[in-house]
């Protein structure tokens, strides 16, 4: 029943198959035997129990209130829900309980949905691994999947299995994981320059980005205001769609997002690709892309070639400068938006009590880690006064030429890019951490934060097993507020590559004794 | 037909072209001086803490540099993508509040109905007066 999708369960539920509790009390067990994976931060077990409850009545009457009444969800730990601890993964945070929902979980409740806990990241989402928060990274479930297993297995080096887990990317690593691992059956995540779509990638699930301006960030703890979406992690294409059409539309609390009236829908089944038109962006092709990567990305376009769909190189000039442009937009809006965190209305406060700045630097220092305090940092520089035309407005306007790249692309007649989500497959915890964070994120968001900055909707859906038996994602990029139409494309391509499912429930069984072992592994990694 | 544009351009030598994860050039610009570091600090309230975090500042603002070489001329900076959109204002009427003894109890120090900050108008010390650094 949990390895079944956001759809499939909600008929299952409807036909009084499973009840909500019944459903809900399977996830709260594989979450405690999932613990390993370090996925959630806070699991809302009574909650979730007591919304089982009340969902189960509504069943009961015959007035359930849709299609996500009774369905299990996780939200990432920078949304803020009231009366649950909310961390960002920050000592800053620890303890911070919200008096309020987000919209976007408020949204989920509305329909019935069971809230089952808050979900790992980096801290403050800054990162692309999920191994710089504060509770510790989180653990890719196909490291333990018999697919990946058995490859390793054929390989003649008698490696330690355990110390050799995967990350899951990020920051909504917590999310991608809780969704891979048959904890949930959705989960948000955020993504301001991939973070929902990278994480999605490494760990063989949907990751949607909507278009910026569609989705409420009203309860969102900000990072990049200007770039950040709520994300959506699912099993598969039509689930984000269907928790689309709940999620998305005007929200008084949030003034960017937009007042066009937005109808749930529910995507057709394409037969037909002939009419469309796909991009492949020139550009996308970088040496430090994997090769294996590279020819399934080929292989993608021959698919929609051969079935009648026009395939064209297009070329967004600019690519070469949207990291370096989003790092420094990045990083100022970060100096600005922790300005809030000063250990005086909420959060974590130091001890000192010297002076009102004393106590701000101290708070600040003991609550943010290295990544943090260093964008904070970055930002402040780009900011000075000297340097605010040369970096911050300079950046600005080169936005506006990345932007422009995707408006004449799209203007030219390509309905969506097809393009890698990652450069390469998600690697060992051990050799993650041998770059440092900054250089990390610069690597892993190469080809998802254009589209943040352009605002851009774009979807990443797994495709194939690596050589390794590791998932590989693409990614595809639609016009902005044109979701439904990329999703529907993304639905047809999801439909003929049958991406395979994760074979977890198997290991489940001795997952007790890779428990063990991890916490020594662990143990001795964080030293 | 784009495979073999895609193929062609794999094949020039890669060496030429500058990969867009290159490291930034540790020698180049980016240097910070001591006054701007300690002007940082102020601002940002947040301390360095460490050599190795003025590196990565250096590194950072190295990496920021090469957008000098994008001809932005004439070009209008972007602050949002919503841009050509009416911002949606709503009207002035009080819909929530009279949260107060909500939000003040997630303060760690109030007195009646307000936050306590220790005493204000005393800066920082001087870098040079300070202690050395203490790593957290």
């Amino acid at each position: 029943m949990l390895g079944r999708t956001l759809r499939e369960v909600s008929a299952a539920l409807k036909q009084g198959q499973i009840t909500p509790t019944e459903l809900c009390q399977k996830c709260l067990s594989l979450i405690k035997k999932t613990k390993f994976l370090n996925a959630y931060i806070t699991v809302s077990e009574e909650g979730a129990l007591k919304q089982a409850e009340e969902s189960e009545e509504r069943y009961k009457k015959g007035q359930s209130l849709g299609d996500l009444d009774g369905i299990p969800f996780a939200v990432k730990d920078n949304f803020s829900t009231s009366g649950i601890e909310t961390t960002c993964a920050s000592n800053m945070l620890k303890g911070y309980v919200p008096p309020y929902n987000a919209t976007v979980v408020q949204k989920l409740l509305d329909q019935g949905a069971l809230l089952m806990g808050k979900t790992n990241l980096d801290e403050f989402a800054m990162g692309s691994g999920s191994t710089d928060g504060v509770f510790g990274p989180v653990k890719n479930p196909w490291s333990y999947s018999k697919q990946y297993r058995e490859k390793r297995k054929q390989k003649p080096h008698g490696e330690n299995e355990d110390s050799n887990w995967l990350i899951t990317g990020g920051s909504s690593g917590g999310s991608a994981a809780a969704v891979s691992a048959f904890t949930c059956f959705v989960a948000l995540g955020s993504d301001t320059g991939g973070s929902t779509r990278n994480p999605a990638a490494h760990c063989g699930v949907v990751g949607l980005k909507p278009s910026y301006g569609l989705v409420s960030r009203h309860g969102l703890i900000p990072l990049v205001n200007s770039m950040d979406v709520p994300g959506i992690l699912t099993r598969c294409v039509d689930d984000a769609a269907t928790v689309l059409g709940v999620l998305a539309g005007h929200d008084c609390k949030d003034s960017t997002t937009i007042q066009d009236p937005f109808k749930p829908f529910i995507l057709p089944n394409l037969t037909d690709v002939s009419k469309l038109c796909i991009g492949i962006p020139k550009e996308y092709l970088v040496p430090e892309l994997s090769s294996e990567i590279q020819s399934l990305w080929s292989k993608a376009a021959n698919l929609f070639e051969s079935e009648g769909a026009k395939v064209i190189e297009v070329s967004l000039p600019h690519t070469s400068y949207s990291i370096v442009c989003y790092h420094v937009l990045c990083t100022s809006e970060v100096a600005s938006n922790m300005a809030r965190f000063d250990g005086l209305e909420y959060g974590h406060r130091c001890d000192i009590n010297v002076s009102t700045e004393a106590m701000y630097a101290a708070t600040r220092r003991e609550g943010f880690n290295d990544v943090v305090r260093g964008r904070i940092l970055s930002g402040n520089f780009f900011l000075l006064k000297e340097n605010y035309e040369n970096y911050f407005v300079k950046a600005q306007k080169v936005r506006r030429l990345i932007a422009n790249d995707f408006v004449n692309v799209f203007n030219s007649g390509v309905d969506v890019l097809l393009t890698p989500t990652t450069l390469r497959e998600a690697v060992p915890y051990v050799e993650f951490v041998k770059e440092d964070n900054r250089t990390r994120s610069a690597q892993d968001d190469i080809f998802t934060q254009a589209v943040n900055m352009a605002g851009l909707p774009a979807v990443s859906v797994p495709m194939a097993l690596s050589n390794q038996g590791l998932p590989i994602g693409l990614q595809f990029i639609g016009r902005a507020f044109c979701d439904q139409q990329l999703l529907t494309i993304a639905k047809w391509f999801e439909k003929q590559v049958q991406f395979p499912v994760i074979q977890f429930q198997e290991i489940m069984d001795d997952c007790s004794s890779v428990f063990e072992n991890e916490k020594l592994a662990s143990v001795s990694l964080k030293q | 037909m784009w495979a073999r544009a895609v193929l062609l351009l794999l094949r020039t030598p890669v060496g030429g072209r500058r990969g867009f994860t290159s490291k930034a050039d540790p020698q180049g610009s980016g240097r910070v001086t001591a006054d701007v570091i300690e002007h940082l600090e102020r601002l940002a309230l947040v301390d360095f803490g460490s050599q190795e975090a003025v590196a990565r500042l250096e590194k950072a603002v190295a990496f920021a540099d090469r957008l000098r070489a994008v001809d932005t001329d004439g070009v209008e900076p972007m602050e949002s993508v919503l841009e050509d959109r009416c911002l949606y204002l709503r009207s002035d009427n009080v819909v929530e509040g009279n949260c107060a003894e909500e939000l003040l109890q997630i303060s760690h120090r109030v007195v009646e109905e307000y936050f306590v900050a220790p005493p204000g108008n005393i800066s920082l010390p001087k870098l040079d007066e300070q202690e050395p650094f203490s790593p957290n």
